[in-house]
């Protein structure tokens, strides 16, 4: 056997034939292009951005002069809105997540509920705006405030944390249901401590992706006619606001080239929140991962 | 010491039963949405076409809605949009097939667990911010090599579009190719192909309706996309398949309008909601033939 062992085959190195190099180096190419794109996107807002940004730039209203504007009512904008908007979307779309999966007999009324929720993910965000407009600034009467914002990005990322806190549940495996039922408790109770702890680090993450998205987003809070222009913060739920995404819109559109700069650290300070986000969603994660581990 | 229990299990009944009330009423939220979409938009442009016919909108070639000689042509805002998406496809979809051929057949499990994410990062960008490289470093750029570039284009958001769009499709197509059974490889190699045979003809060939399905759900997003066009593109409606003019696709309109200060209930109030009817339309389209696809494919390929 010993000296079987000692005879190694010599590896054969495989020559590829030039066309099979050429698709590689198309696909090394793609590579490279995709990373040059993400590397040159961050790199020109920081660029442009980084010198402007400076306590007076987070604590100052807009204003005429670029040197003199900041984003004060943004920022603080941006977090307000997006603390309604988990506030209200979280609970609905999770709700809604544990009735698919966990209530709803397979039927015909399942069946549309999630062909309707497919539908929506594939609608775009401004025309969720346009309901927003019409629905909650004008027939609930809600103005163009705060409240009207959070709501329609509540539509807007509801089917994404539906749709993502459905995969989190499946995930959980039929045993530990059936060892809850057949211990006495009832669904809701098998749902609620047993299911949904092991669910929820998938649904925290499905959900802080979501918000991501709301958080970048400017163009539904713009047609239901959040301002460009705010000199206070907003402090009812009824307030007028603006967000960072839309102040940085604002500014990109100014001939003055100071205002490009300013549009550059408002994007900066929209990426830190969002990185912040996301750091959240990782430790809470890992918590919790280590709290209920299957 | 019985009935305690009893009394115990009713009250348990009711609160099961309230929770799943609750539980049913915010799936029933979903549906709510979809009808309140159909229902305002449907409202607001039945107004719209009761004092703009139809076929005026469907057939006119010019959209001035803040003219005297008001037109409403949608052709010229669905020429933006049409064009900005179809740059946008034609730049990301030769990237996406090969990053995907890449990450399939070609990628180690480390080259694939860092590609992914990395990938990902582009669809977690927030709009502002392609449309603020797009104006500032994409339209110069392409101004020197096209020197009568204006500063607004379809060219070069539609170029940036391309990037946006391309995480959808490569990990759409990603997936489809790797739910080709190795079966079919396997074959394949035994009758004698190459590797690159192999992906060509037999992969690829299997996975055609899937990717065909990725890039419609590109599309879809494309059609919708609103910031990165109305800061790039311009806010001119022209009917015009020249990548080189500015343009004003449907979404850029319904920003405009609703930046500026347009009374509630006017005609051009009213337009920004018929407009938006034809974007719902145009992108659940592309999205439905995706979904609808791509469940295709994916039960087909399951099936080999």
């Amino acid at each position: 056997m010993k000296e079987l062992t000692m005879v190694k085959p010599k590896p054969v190195t495989v020559v590829s034939p030039w066309p099979e190099r050429l698709l590689l180096a198309g696909c090394w190419l793609a590579l490279l292009v995709t990373l040059s794109i993400i590397v040159a996107i961050l790199a020109d807002v920081m660029v442009d951005g980084l010198p402007r940004l400076n306590i007076k730039f987070f604590t100052s209203y807009p204003s005429r002069r670029p040197e003199d504007a900041g984003i004060f009512a943004a920022w603080v904008g941006t977090i307000y809105v997006m603390i309604l908007t988990a506030a209200m979307a979280m609970p609905i779309g999770v709700g809604a997540a544990i009735y698919l999966e966990e209530f709803a007999r397979p039927g015909w009324f399942s069946r549309f509920v999630e062909l309707n929720i497919s539908n929506l993910a594939g609608v775009p965000a401004i025309v969720y705006g346009l309901l927003g407009l019409q629905v909650f600034v004008r027939w609930f009467q809600m103005g163009e405030s705060v409240l009207a914002g959070a709501c329609t990005l509540t539509i807007v990322i509801l089917p994404v944390i539906v749709v993502a806190s459905r995969e989190a549940l499946r995930a959980v495996p039929r045993s530990i249901r059936e060892a809850a039922l057949a211990l006495g408790a009832t669904r809701w109770e098998t749902v609620r401590d047993h299911v949904l702890p092991l669910a929820l680090p998938g649904i925290l993450t499905g959900s802080i992706l979501a918000l991501s998205r709301a958080m970048g987003e400017a163009a539904p809070l713009i047609t239901i006619g959040a301002l460009t222009y705010v000199a206070f913060l907003p402090v009812s739920p009824l307030d007028s606001f603006t967000v960072l995404p839309i102040q940085a819109y604002n500014w990109v559109g100014r001939p003055q080239p100071g205002f490009a700069q300013n549009a550059a650290a408002a994007i900066i300070v929209l990426l830190i929140l969002l990185l912040l986000l996301n750091g959240i969603a990782i430790v809470l994660r890992s918590q919790l991962q280590r709290r209920y581990r299957l | 010491m019985r009935r305690r229990d009893q009394r115990l299990t009713a009250a348990k009944r009711t609160r099961e039963r309230i929770v799943v009330t609750l539980l049913a009423l915010s799936a029933v939220v979903s549906v709510g949405i979809t009808f309140s979409i159909l229902l305002v938009l449907g409202l607001e442009s039945y107004g719209f076409f009761q004092e703009v016919p139809l076929w005026r909108f469907l057939t006119e070639k010019e959209w001035s809605p803040s003219f005297y000689d008001k037109r409403f042509g949608i052709i010229a805002l669905a020429s933006g949009t049409f064009l900005t998406s179809s740059i946008a496809l034609i730049v990301a979809l030769p990237i996406s097939l090969l990053l995907a051929i890449y990450l399939s057949e070609y990628a180690t499990p480390q080259m694939r667990n860092f590609l992914k994410p990395t990938i990902e990062l582009l669809a977690g960008i927030p709009s502002v911010m392609y449309g603020y490289f797009a104006l500032f470093t994409v339209t110069p750029l392409l101004q020197k090599f096209i020197p009568s570039l204006p500063a607004f284009n379809a060219l070069s958001p539609g170029i940036v579009l391309g990037f946006m769009i391309l995480p959808t499709i490569t990990s759409l197509s990603d997936d489809v190719i790797l739910s080709v059974p190795q079966r079919i490889r396997d074959a394949s190699y035994a009758l004698g192909a190459t590797k690159l045979q192999t992906v060509f003809r037999a992969v690829l060939p299997a996975a055609r309706s899937g990717i065909i399905s990725a890039c419609l759900l590109g599309l879809a997003r494309a059609v919708g996309e609103t910031m990165l066009v109305t800061i790039a593109a311009g806010q001119v409606p022209v009917f015009t398949l020249s990548p080189l003019s500015q343009v004003q696709t449907m979404s850029a309109y319904i920003a405009f309008v609703s930046l500026g200060d347009i009374p509630w209930g006017s005609l051009e109030y009213k337009a920004s909601f018929a407009v938006g009817l034809s974007l719902f339309l145009s992108s659940l389209v592309f999205h439905l033939a995706g979904v609808i696809l791509r469940e295709r494919a994916l039960r087909l390929l399951r099936g080999l």
